[in-house]
Order: C-alpha cells, then structure tokens, then sequence
C-alpha cells in the first residue's frame, strides 16, 4: 500500500527526516515509537502533504502512485487520514458542517452525489456512537473549547466517516484517560480490516495493549533505528531508549 | 474651512444650482438654501481633510455627472435579481430615489405610514425633524444632499405598533448613456414602544453610465422602541455610493444596525452617526465588508453617548482581495454626564491579498470617568494550520478558504435574526471571494 523509500524531509532549512524506509501493507498495523523530538511528527506531516515541509530526496508511493506530487485534499481523498496530534480549533465552522463538505468531497471525489440530508444523520450517529461521541459537539463550532480527550475522539470520529485507507494516528492516546482509551481503541478496532492499514504513533505500550501492532518501529534523529513485533515496544518500556541512542551513535561514529 | 479646490464636479453642482431647485420638490426652501450655503463654505473634501485622509473622493467625481432628479422606468421582471428567496417582508422600490406604487406592497396594518418624503413635506413631524440630526457643519455631502435631495421615504410607525414582517426596501438606480447623480433622503421614525425592521437593499440597472448617489438617512429610534436595519450593499461594479445614516436614540430604544458591503461597487462611503439621547439604550452596529478587484469601502462611524447608562457595541469584520481598500473610523464621545457608559469597538481584518489595503483609526474621546470602553483592530491573513486541517479531510483548497472566510464572517452573520436574508447575505460571500 505505501512505500517510504530513503525519505529525507526539512523544515526552515533544518533536516528532520534522514533516510526513513516503510513498507506498510493492507491489513497491517505499524507503530512508531521514539523519544520527543526525533520526527515521528514530521514523518506523520510529510504523508499528510503539510506545505512548510520539503522533501529533498526519497519517494513515497501509495497505491502505485507517487504521494508527493499531490496535493493534501488529493492525498486525502486517495485514502490517506492524519489524526492529529494537536488538532485545529477553527471557530465559527461547525463541526457538522465541517464534516457534511469533507464526506461531499470525498463522495464527490469518486464520482458520487452528496448525501442526502437524512442519510448524512444516520450515518453521522451510527459513527458517533463507535467512538462514543457526544452529540452536543456536533453543532459546536469545529474543536473550539473541546477537551483534549474531546478533540482526539473528534479525530477518531473524523476517520471512521472518511473511511481511509491508511490512518495515521499521531499520539492519539496521549492525554486520553483509560475510559477514553478504550473507547478510542476499541473504535480503531472495528474500523480495521483487511483492506486498510494504521500507523500509530505513541510514546506509550499501553495503547499497544489495545491495538496490537505488527510491526514496532523506533524513530530517532530521523531514521528508524529498529524495527521489531510488539514485544520491541514492551522492552522499550522497561529499558527506555537509552540503549537504542547508545548503539546508534556507535554506528554512526564507525 | 473655505473650498481649496474646484472641481468640474463642484462647479457643475454651484452653477447649476439654481436651475436645480426649481427641480426639487418645494416646501424645504430655507433648509435647502442654508445647506447650499454651508456646501459652498465646506467644499468637496480632499484628502486633507481629517475625516477623509485614507480617502480621495476626488477620484469618484471626476467623471461628468448629470444631475438626475427623475426616476426611470422599471418593470416587476427587471427586480428579480434583487429577489431575497424565501423572504417574507412587505416590499417598498424606489426608482432613483422615487417610489413606485405599483412595484410596492406596503403593509395594510394600521399605524405604518409610508410616503414619498415630498408628499409628506408640510406634516409637523417632518419640519421639525428634517435636517436637524445631522452633522452639516463639517458634512460636506451631507450638505449637499439638503441642499439638493430628491426622493426618499418618509416612514412613521405610531406608538405601540409593532409591524410584523420586515420592509424590503430596494433602491433601484438606473441611467441611460449618461452618468447620473442621485441623492435620496429618508426620514424614518419609530414611536414610543413600536418595532420595526428594515432590510435595504440596491439595485443597479444602469446602461451605459455611472451612478453616483449621495443619500441621507435619518432616524429617531423613540422611548423604548427597537430598530433593525440591515443595509445590503451589492451593487454593481462601478457604482459610487456615498450615504450618510444618523440614528438619535431616545431612552431604552434599542438600535440593530447591519452593514454588508459586497461586491462589485467602485465606491462606497458610510457614515453612521449615533447619537444617544436617553439613558439605557443599546446600540449595536455591525459591520461586514468583503471587498475585491480595487474596490474602495470606506466605513465611519461616530457614537455619541451623551446620557448615562447607555451600551454601544461595534464590530466590523473585512476581508481584502486583491487590490482593495478599505478604510475604518470609529469615532467614540462619551459625554461628561454619561456615566456608566459600555462603549465596545472591534475593527478585525482579513488581508488576502499583497495588495490589498486598510486603514483602521479609532478615535475615542472620555469625558466621563465611571465608564468601560474599549477598542481594538487586527489585521490578518489566512490560519494555515486551519487551512492545512480542512484539506488533510479532503475538502479543496478553495472550498476550504471559503469556509474560513466564512468563519471570519460568521460573528456578523449569525447576528442577522432574519434567515432568509442571512442565507442571501452568506451564498454572497461565498460568490465574492473568489481567489485568483
Ligand atoms: N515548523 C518547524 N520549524 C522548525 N523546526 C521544527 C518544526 N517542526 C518540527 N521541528 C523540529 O523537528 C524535530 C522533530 O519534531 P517532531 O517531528 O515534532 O518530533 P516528534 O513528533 O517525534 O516529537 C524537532 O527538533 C522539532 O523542533
Ligand atoms: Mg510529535
């Protein structure tokens, strides 16, 4: 589904990304973990077509298709979603409206008509009630005054009514509590299936007890350093990263 | 002041005034002929003058204008693209400032009368209220419209009525080959307890000419009567409009005055002159300018809180594309015996384009000390992390900045209590910003 070949990215003249190699398949669920600051984020930015970011060299094929040549709304109409790590606060759109154009343009994108009116309701609550949403938000303007585990279950509530085929959830657990996290997860859960994939960024195993990753992949200084199954991540929780940094700069230095 | 300089335009009105007059409808005589006279003393404005730094005028009269003090024809048909869908109001059309019966369907209530302000020229009310709330010393155009005016509408609701739909009032402006010079003259009065709404609107059918209208309106909202206005202005490109709108207030009235200016006019001056005379009253003045291409919106507003107690509360929302300018003056008195005031102003603008230009001053002037006020002006341009969002969900780059533009507007819009004219006033924004 998405091939990330030796992907180097800068932003403001300063280089983020040094060389990342993916392969992520239908079906599979990768997760990316790594200390503050090594570029998970940017990574998530560069998939999602943020304009401040430049790639200098490297590819990105998703579906066949050359991802860097198309625009965000394209990416995200070909299948790509990005949850957020801190998602906009944008007053006076409401967040049913909001939601209302995106799945137009999606439907429009494939050559279909906008929903009608009553079938947009029921399709919005049969979404809202898989990740628990209060309904109270839906005419709020978009995430304005949201909580932050308001804002991420909007997120959520976002990719299960765009149906994407490949998620990527930036830090989606961080600041949810356990509640929260089950509900998030168990969501993310039945989105799943055979055709689509996630990539999970969090800093935490604990969401990785719910979703059980693949696939684990630790992201430092702007390469992945290891890559392993879920264990990779139960290790990293007992031994922090100190020891990945360790063997890294001893290649580096060699 | 003495006149600095003349002007084709400000010789062709001084020469051709007596010829004039015997072209306006009578009974105003010594109104007018002090007007003139105070016209003469102050001159067309150059940007020298205070009130219109940011603002050369000049440039919007140098093109020959004809006086025009008749209205044209126009039919029904002609009307429809002024048709506000699903509006239910009672309608009121004026041809260059003239009323037309047969376009018009006046309420049949009891206590609403609406007439051509010449046919209501000898009622008390009218001497007495005519020309006296507004500011001639040092209003040029305002002036010039006493002195000169033509048509417009004298509206009176009597004590106790409330009118129970709004009035459409469509100005109509059309010329043949020729530019015209148009100057309309309201006077509207609101009795003690009464309500009424009022949604204007213009029309310019003109064929191979210019208008340059210079309106006045003037107002008087009495003791615990309530006013809305909304001003829809959409004309068509290289329209000018100069009006000068003064409201007095008598005590607990309330004040609802909207203001959309949107494409495509060349020109357009406000002025929007408050003046609150009796204790507790609300004003609230909302403004909303979407200018493109080198459209000049020029918005200047003035409230005077000359009694205690009284809320005033301003905000004028613009959003600039290309080569447009736009100007903003909001001018707060408070009077030494008006404790207690609450005066609030909000100048906020989106600058979409390299080109696009805006001055804003506030010039508040507090002369009591129990008081809140406060003002403030930002300019912008696009959120782009709000931006980024909208398209990482799919939604198309321009689809996306008009939702913000939207967005910017909605303080304003969601205030227009009328649906039907807030569903017109927002498909027009959406059809202005188009980004090149
Ligand atoms: N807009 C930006 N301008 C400059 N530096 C940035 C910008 N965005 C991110 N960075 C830098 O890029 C690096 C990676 O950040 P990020 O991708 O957010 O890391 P992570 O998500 O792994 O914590 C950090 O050093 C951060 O300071
Ligand atoms: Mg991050």
């Amino acid at each position: 589904m998405l091939s990330i070949r030796n992907l180097h990215a800068e932003v403001e003249g300063k280089q983020i990304l040094k060389g990342i190699n993916l392969e992520i398949n239908r079906g599979e669920i990768h997760a990316i973990m790594g200390p503050n600051g090594s570029g998970k984020s940017s990574l998530a930015s560069v998939l999602a077509g943020r304009e401040n970011y430049t790639v200098t060299q490297g590819e990105i094929i998703f579906e066949g298709q050359d991802l860097l040549e198309m625009a965000p709304e394209v990416r995200a109409r070909e299948g790509i979603f990005l949850a957020f790590q801190y998602p906009v606060e944008i007053p006076g759109v409401s967040n049913i409206t909001f939601l209302k154009t995106a799945v137009n343009e999606m439907r429009a994108y494939k050559g279909l008509p906008p929903m009608e009116a009553r079938d947009f309701l029921k399709y919005t609550k049969e979404k809202q009630q898989l990740v628990s949403f209060d309904a109270n938000l839906m005419n709020r303007s978009l995430n304005e005054g949201f909580s932050g585990g308001e804002k991420k279950r909007n997120e959520i509530l976002q990719l299960a009514m765009l149906e994407p085929k490949l998620s990527i959830l930036d830090e989606t657990d961080s600041g949810l509590d356990i509640d929260a996290l089950r509900i998030v997860s168990n969501g993310v859960n039945k989105l799943r299936n055979s055709d689509n994939a996630f990539v999970m960024i969090t800093h935490y195993q604990r969401l990785l007890e719910y979703i059980v990753p693949d696939f684990v992949h630790v992201l430092y200084n702007g390469q992945i350093v290891k890559t392993g199954t879920k264990e990779l991540a139960l290790e990293l929780e007992e031994k922090g990263y100190d020891w990945l940094k360790e063997a890294y700069h001893l290649k580096e230095s060699v | 002041m003495t006149n600095e300089v003349t002007t084709p335009f400000y010789n062709y009105i001084v020469d051709g005034f007596p010829g004039f007059l015997d072209a306006t409808p009578g009974n105003f005589l010594p109104l007018r002929e002090e007007a003139f006279t105070r016209f003469k003393t102050l001159g067309l404005p150059t940007t020298k003058a205070e009130d219109w730094r940011y603002t050369n005028v000049q440039l919007f009269l140098k093109d020959p204008f004809t006086f025009s003090p008749v209205a044209g024809t126009v039919t029904e048909t002609q009307l429809a693209p002024a048709s506000i869908v699903g509006l239910d109001a009672y309608r009121v059309v004026l041809v260059n400032g003239h009323f037309q019966e047969n376009l018009s369907t006046l309420p049949a209530i009891k206590g609403v009368t609406i007439e051509p302000l010449a046919a209501a020229a000898t009622r008390p009310l009218v001497q007495e209220h005519l020309g006296q709330h507004i500011h001639l010393q040092d209003q040029p155009f305002a002036a010039l419209n006493t002195a000169l005016f033509t048509g417009g509408l004298f509206i009176e609701v009597a004590a106790n009525v409330i009118v129970d739909k709004p009035i459409y009032l469509l100005n109509v402006y059309t010329t043949t080959h020729k530019n015209a010079f148009i100057q309309p003259r309201n006077l509207w009065i609101i009795h003690t307890n009464a309500a009424l709404e009022i949604v204007e609107s213009v029309l310019d059918l003109s064929d191979n000419g210019i208008v340059l209208v210079n309106g006045v309106t003037e107002t008087i909202v009495k003791e615990n009567a309530e006013f809305s206005h909304y001003n829809l202005q959409m004309a068509a490109k290289d329209g000018r409009y100069i009006h000068y709108t003064a409201t007095e207030q008598e005590q607990y009235s309330r004040y609802h005055h909207f203001n959309f200016t949107l494409p495509a006019a060349s020109f357009t001056r406000n002025n929007l002159s408050v003046a609150l005379h009796g204790n507790y009253t609300e004003s609230n003045m909302l403004g909303l300018y979407v200018a493109n291409d080198a459209q000049h919106v020029d918005n200047h507003t003035f409230v005077d809180h000359l009694r205690p107690n009284c809320n005033s509360n301003e905000l004028y929302k613009g959003v600039l594309l290309d080569s447009a300018k736009a100007v903003f003056t909001g001018r707060i008195h408070v009077n030494q015996i008006a404790q207690k005031t609450n005066a609030f102003q909000q100048n906020s603008n989106l600058l979409l384009s390299d080109k696009a230009d805006i001055n804003s001053q506030p010039q508040l002037e507090i002369y009591a000390d129990d008081v809140k006020c406060s003002h403030g002006f930002t300019v912008g341009q696009f959120n782009q992390e709000a931006l980024f969002y909208l398209r990482s969900r799919g939604i198309g780059e321009e689809a996306a900045r008009n939702m913000l533009v939207g967005a910017f507007a909605y303080d304003i819009t969601d205030q227009v209590k009328i649906p039907a004219v807030q569903d017109y006033i927002i498909s027009h924004i959406e059809e202005s910003i188009v980004i090149n």
